[in-house]
């Protein structure tokens, strides 16, 4: 219940944390939110000794008009990607997936940012940045990078981020009015989704990524060649779990994920076809 | 570390462990134990205060964090006078709680729902409190408490 | 015009909506150090080694307490029943028997050291074979307790029957249906984890606080076990978050404060982590049954076998004595001739079963509603005409049941009728028809429940007393032990209704064992049919007394002595200036001793609500997900004191029956390792999963006592499960799905499906 002790510092800035976390090296986490990294904490499954926190970093909370994309400040809360009117006119996959994030008590603290550098196949938000061919932004000792979303996620709570880098920007392609799905399925709202697919239609790039199906967000690349090629939601959907070995855990077991994910990749083909009101 | 936050009003200044939670602040520190620990996953919500006027989990905050913040715990609803919150009076019109344990966890979570969301449904209630957790009462009149609530308030 | 049977609100409310309850962590309690459990990782094992030494160097701490230190009594459970060889020590001693039993205490002066040092306790384990399948266990393979021979804890032998089935039983039925059924393991998650503190006190008492359902029995089970006299032992039962039955009867933890309290000389607070609680409270249900249905082919069920294997845990508790509640509500509502229930207890390397909302009643119903179905879908006739064929009329009570069950009073036939109106089954079985017929990818399924279940078993008395101070307010002191129920309203209704004495200069004290000498507790559904008539009786007496004392003030009879409930007042009859108020009365009784007056009523035997439940659920065909849609019950528990406090009870028992049905179970790895010990990978149901109920409310007074009263805590956590359950097997009847187990999780639901059809 109780985290091990730690030594707490405050980062004012970017430029600052990235200098901490080259200081203290392993025994340093970042701390956004903390609504991914305190549970675990608090369970004592992480024990970093220091931690660096980002939270009053006030210039990486923003929502920015970027020409033919979105930039989202990695300090950015669910609740302000909900309500944030730019992305749901330009990128509304993105607010209605944060909506489904945890609770409302969790959006009011969890960034966007904590999210994605946290790196949990199971999230939403990865998946959601994964079909939409999003950028991340990360400030390093050397300066800042981009890394395309395909790169980004590469392991089980592993990302191409550094030890001394920090996510400072995420920025998404505006979607032109495309249309989108995002298909969470779960047992009980609060929950992670067991299996979860974000897809998007053609003129969005027809990117479709799965959630709980890997050790990381994952396009289901053959699905879509098929829906380019014209295969119909049913066919196309078939090759969802493809070269896929979902895992098998107490929700679900890895036939029963194939299963799920051949059903909701067709419902969300059929949702993005339909189109949006 | 010293830190200084605002509770119900009053400004709290003490020295903290950078590990100690902000719901251990308010109920050990500070002394207010109205605000209730039912979990050790950020699952159940008997937690929830306000900060800064939203609702958050305090057991998931560090008080380091909350440095600086306004906090609204149950002991701070009621008007000074001792005038009932339209919420506290609608849990108690409607019978929405019984071991009182999920409560004031459960009437910040619906105050700070009912200020985000106006028009609420009972599927909005619903979905709203899905991070709060009651074993007692079925959650039947706590959702006929809210809607009776977001309605007097004009939600 | 009666208070009695009118929604009064709850007067214990506005303390809980401004500042909060006090429950046992929010004591303040000078000079207190904190105790920290270390507990078993392992399911199974011997341990070969215990370090504690860099533990006990740990900032902050003051002792650090190992079973070998434990100079008390390992505990014999199931009220001293079990076999002796399957006692459980405090604190594990050489092998540890379930993921979470308590091998060593550490006493710190805060919560954060204590939680540090228990990271620093080194343990090393020989591991044993784990024993987790229950059916298995029964049959032999490893030994929890090796000098018992079996892991059978208890049986039904234990209570003079057999465990040799009639091989004659169903001779001569047409038709036999056989399901095996698993009535899983649940948590019963009360929201406040365990918590105890204690203090031994200058003048040799002991002060215990515990969040317990019951003070009296905490008391006598300290005093027991640390050979003290009941009176030097104060027991006192701050707020309860909840219990739901397994906050009754003590645990070692909670024991282990006393004892530690005394070993330091300090007073020592414990609160359990939710992680600890999912591990180390009891857990509830867990039993594996083979049913067996035969009758008519025109739907008369003559005959009815249950067979129950039912999980102990680790170390037998309440839960392996429940299969006796089972058996005797076997037959549920119905008139079946012939009936038999063999069942047997078994030990596993799991969290110990104890009592849960329902305790052995909910796997009764489960049982006879679920043959039912299954016996209407052989017979090709619809389950509501089933069940009415088979249904114990009215005009049978006292009706005594073949396995000796004596209902008192019901109407079962008016109970379906009503939830069948209510939900409107006729346009429900027409709107299936229509979805089915339209091949439409969500099925709707209708469940149906009837259901009689026994209350007031929870002992054979209750202590009631009430006190009319010289300011005119009454005191009423209960037994009993309300962890939500209302009591404090309640029981000033019924002090009102016979006093004239408003509700608000009532108080009613209960938790304190120096304030209210003795009590049962609440559990068990008991509290009204028993603590309410007991308050009802000292009214009753303190009305007669007042009345005796007013003729003596006013020179009458007191056959002329009237009370006006109303001016709260007593007069001579015909003469309503010639009288005295409460507060007079009680000031002139003063000198001989006040104006008060207590009872420990007899109860006249156990009661039987009962009632009727339909569910409408959505199962989508393709993911298995199920959706409860609506829910309707009808639900008798006799006369109705507080409509707002029924319904209460009602709609939390409807929620944790459904809950059992569609989402929840305690699940192990075949290493014993648990799967779902927290709130997030438990299943706890949220508001988001559940619909509004539509409740309808029956009354059918008991005989049986002054109130008329059964009692309605349980009822809703009974009916609900089956019709559930009954519902998401209908919804996918015309698939060929005959039988799903709870929870109907959606791979449960997706197997079924691909299993008929192939």
């Amino acid at each position: 219940m109780i985290p091990a002790a730690f030594d707490y510092v405050r980062a004012g800035s970017a430029e600052e944390a990235v200098s901490l976390l080259g200081e203290h090296g392993d025994d340093a986490k970042l701390l956004a939110g903390g609504h991914s990294l305190l549970p675990l904490m608090k369970l004592r499954l992480a024990a970093p000794a220091v931690l660096v926190d980002l939270g009053r970093v006030r210039d990486l909370s923003y929502v920015r008009d970027d020409g033919s994309q979105v930039a989202i400040g990695a300090l950015t809360r669910h609740v302000d990607v909900q309500r944030s009117e730019l992305l749901r006119s330009e990128v509304p996959l993105l607010p209605y997936v944060a909506g489904l994030v945890g609770d409302p008590q969790v959006r009011h603290r969890g960034t966007i940012g904590g999210s994605l550098a946290h790196g949990d196949p199971a999230s939403d938000l990865p998946a959601a940045i994964l079909a939409l061919d999003g950028t991340l932004v990360a400030q390093g000792p050397s300066g800042s990078r981009t890394i395309a979303a395909g790169d980004f996620f590469v392991g089980f709570l592993e990302t191409a981020l550094g030890p001394d880098e920090v996510l400072t920007e995420i920025r998404v392609p505006k979607m032109g009015g495309a249309g989108w799905s995002y298909q969470k399925f779960n047992r009980r709202a609060q929950d992670w989704a067991i299996v979860g697919v974000a897809a998007v239609g053609a003129p969005a790039g027809g990117g479709i990524a799965l959630v709980n199906m890997a050790s990381t967000p994952v396009r289901a690349r053959a699905v879509e060649q098929a829906v380019a090629g014209g295969a119909a939601p049913a066919a196309a959907a078939g090759a969802a779990a493809d070269g896929l070995d979902p895992p098998s855990d107490l929700n679900a077991s890895t036939e029963f994920r194939r299963h799920l994910a051949t059903v909701l990749t067709r419902r969300a083909l059929e949702e993005v076809a339909a189109g949006r009101p | 570390m010293k830190v200084t936050i605002t509770i119900n009003g009053q400004d709290e200044s003490h020295d903290v462990e950078p590990r100690q939670l902000l719901v251990h602040f308010i109920r050990d520190t500070v002394g207010l134990t109205g605000t209730n620990i039912g979990c050790d996953t950020s699952s159940c919500g008997a937690c929830t205060i306000l900060l800064d006027g939203e609702s958050v989990k305090s057991c998931t905050v560090l008080a380091v964090q909350a440095d600086g913040a306004s906090l609204t715990t149950i002991e701070g609803l009621a008007a000074a006078d001792g005038t009932l919150h339209p919420v506290q009076r609608a849990f108690h019109e409607n019978h929405g709680l019984q071991c009182g344990y999920c409560t004031p966890g459960m009437v910040m979570a619906a105050v700070s729902l009912i200020q985000e969301q106006p028009g609420l449904t009972e599927r909005g209630v619903r979905e709203g409190l899905e991070g709060n957790l009651c074993r007692c009462t079925g959650y039947h009149n706590i959702v006929k408490a809210v809607l009776a609530a977001a309605a007097e308030v004009g939600a | 015009m009666s208070i009695l049977g009118t929604r009064v609100l709850r007067v214990e409310d506005p303390k809980f909506l401004t500042v909060g309850g006090t429950y046992t962590a929010d004591l303040p309690l000078d000079g207190v150090v904190y105790v920290t459990y270390v507990r078993s990782p392992v399911a199974h094992a011997r341990i070969t080694s215990l370090d504690t030494s860099a533990a006990a160097d740990a900032p902050g701490v003051i002792g650090v307490y190992t079973g070998a230190d434990v100079d008390l009594a390992p505990l014999v459970g199931v009220m001293g029943m079990a076999p002796p060889a399957m006692a459980r020590p405090l604190l594990a001693r050489d092998v540890v028997r379930f993921v979470g039993e308590p091998i060593a205490a550490i006493v710190a002066e805060d919560r954060a050291q204590g939680e540090d040092a228990a990271e620093q306790v080194v343990v090393e384990y020989d591991l044993l074979d784990p024993v987790i399948d229950a059916p298995a266990a029964a049959a032999g393979g490893a030994l929890l307790f090796p000098d018992h021979g079996s892991n059978v804890a208890i049986s039904i032998a234990a209570m003079g029957g057999s465990t040799e089935p009639d091989p004659n039983l169903f001779d001569g039925c047409e038709v036999l249906v056989r399901q095996a059924i698993v009535n899983r393991r649940v948590a019963p998650c009360p929201l406040e984890v365990r918590s105890a503190a204690a203090r031994w006190e200058a003048d040799g008492r002991l002060t215990f606080w515990v969040s317990t359902q019951t003070p009296h029995g905490a008391r006598n089970k300290v005093a027991e076990v640390f050979g003290l006299a009941p009176e030097l032992v104060h027991v006192i039962t701050p707020d309860v978050g909840g219990g739901f039955g397994a906050k009754v009867g003590g645990y070692p933890e909670e024991l282990l404060v006393v004892w530690l309290a005394r070993q330091t000389g300090r007073p020592v607070s414990w609160t359990e982590t939710r992680s600890e609680s999912m591990v180390g409270l009891g857990h509830g249900r867990a039993q594996h049954q083979v049913a067996e249905l035969g009758g008519t082919r025109d739907g008369r069920i003559e005959a009815y076998r249950l067979v129950i294997t039912q999980e102990a845990g680790a170390y037998p508790d309440m839960g392996s004595f429940l299969p006796f509640l089972t058996r005797s509500m076997l037959p549920g509502v119905y008139d079946i001739a012939r009936q038999e229930c063999i069942w047997t207890s078994v030990v596993t390397n799991t969290t110990p079963v104890v009592a849960y909302r329902g305790a052995g009643r909910p796997e009764a119903a489960a049982a006879i509603e679920r043959m039912v179905d299954v016996f209407a879908d052989e017979i090709g006739v619809d389950p509501t005409e089933v069940r009415r064929r088979n249904l114990i009329g009215n005009d049978r009570f006292p009706f005594t049941t073949p396995v000796g069950s004596t209902y008192d009073i019901g109407d079962y036939t008016t109970a379906l009728d009503k939830a069948l109106e209510a939900a409107g089954y006729a346009e429900l079985r027409a709107e299936q028809s229509r979805r089915r017929a339209g091949g439409d990818r969500v099925a709707m399924g209708i469940g149906v429940s009837v259901y009689v279940e026994v209350t007031g078993a929870a002992g054979p008395t209750e202590f009631g007393a009430v006190e009319i101070r010289p300011d005119g307010s009454a005191v009423v002191r209960t037994g009993t032990s309300p962890h939500g129920q209302g009591h404090a309203t309640a029981w000033a209704m019924i002090v009102s209704e016979q006093t004239g004495i408003p509700l608000d200069r009532i108080t009613v004290v209960h938790g304190d064992t120096d304030l209210v000498p003795r009590g049962q507790g609440t559990m068990g559904s008991t509290s009204l049919q028993h603590g309410g008539v007991a308050v009802l009786e000292a009214s009753q007496s303190v009305v007669e007394q007042a009345r005796e004392l007013a003729a003596n003030l006013l020179e009458a009879s007191v056959e002329d002595i009237v009370l006006d409930t109303g001016a709260g007042r007593l007069h001579v009859a015909g003469t309503p200036t010639a009288g005295r108020t409460w507060a007079e009365l009680a000031e002139a009784a003063q000198s001989r001793g006040g104006l008060a007056a207590e009872s420990d009523m007899t109860s006249q035997g156990n009661t039987y609500p009962f009632g009727a439940h339909v569910v409408v659920v959505d199962v989508d065909t393709e993911t298995g997900k199920v959706v409860v849609q609506r829910v309707v019950a009808v639900d008798d528990a006799g006369r109705i004191l507080n409509p707002l406090l029924v319904e209460g009870q009602i709609h939390g028992g409807l929620a944790q029956g459904i809950a059992q049905a569609v989402l929840e179970e305690v699940r192990y790895d075949p290493d014993g390792n648990p799967l779902t010990a927290n709130l997030a990978d438990y299943t706890f149901v949220s508001a988001a999963e559940l619909p509004s109920f539509e409740t309808v409310a029956m009354e059918t007074p008991t005989p049986l006592n002054a109130l008329g009263a059964k009692g309605i805590g349980e009822s809703g956590s009974i009916g609900s499960t089956p019709a559930v359950q009954n519902a998401v097997v209908d919804a996918l009847s015309h698939l060929g799905v005959r039988h799903i187990d709870m929870p109907t999780t959606p791979e449960r639901v997706w197997a079924a499906i691909r299993e008929a059809r192939p």
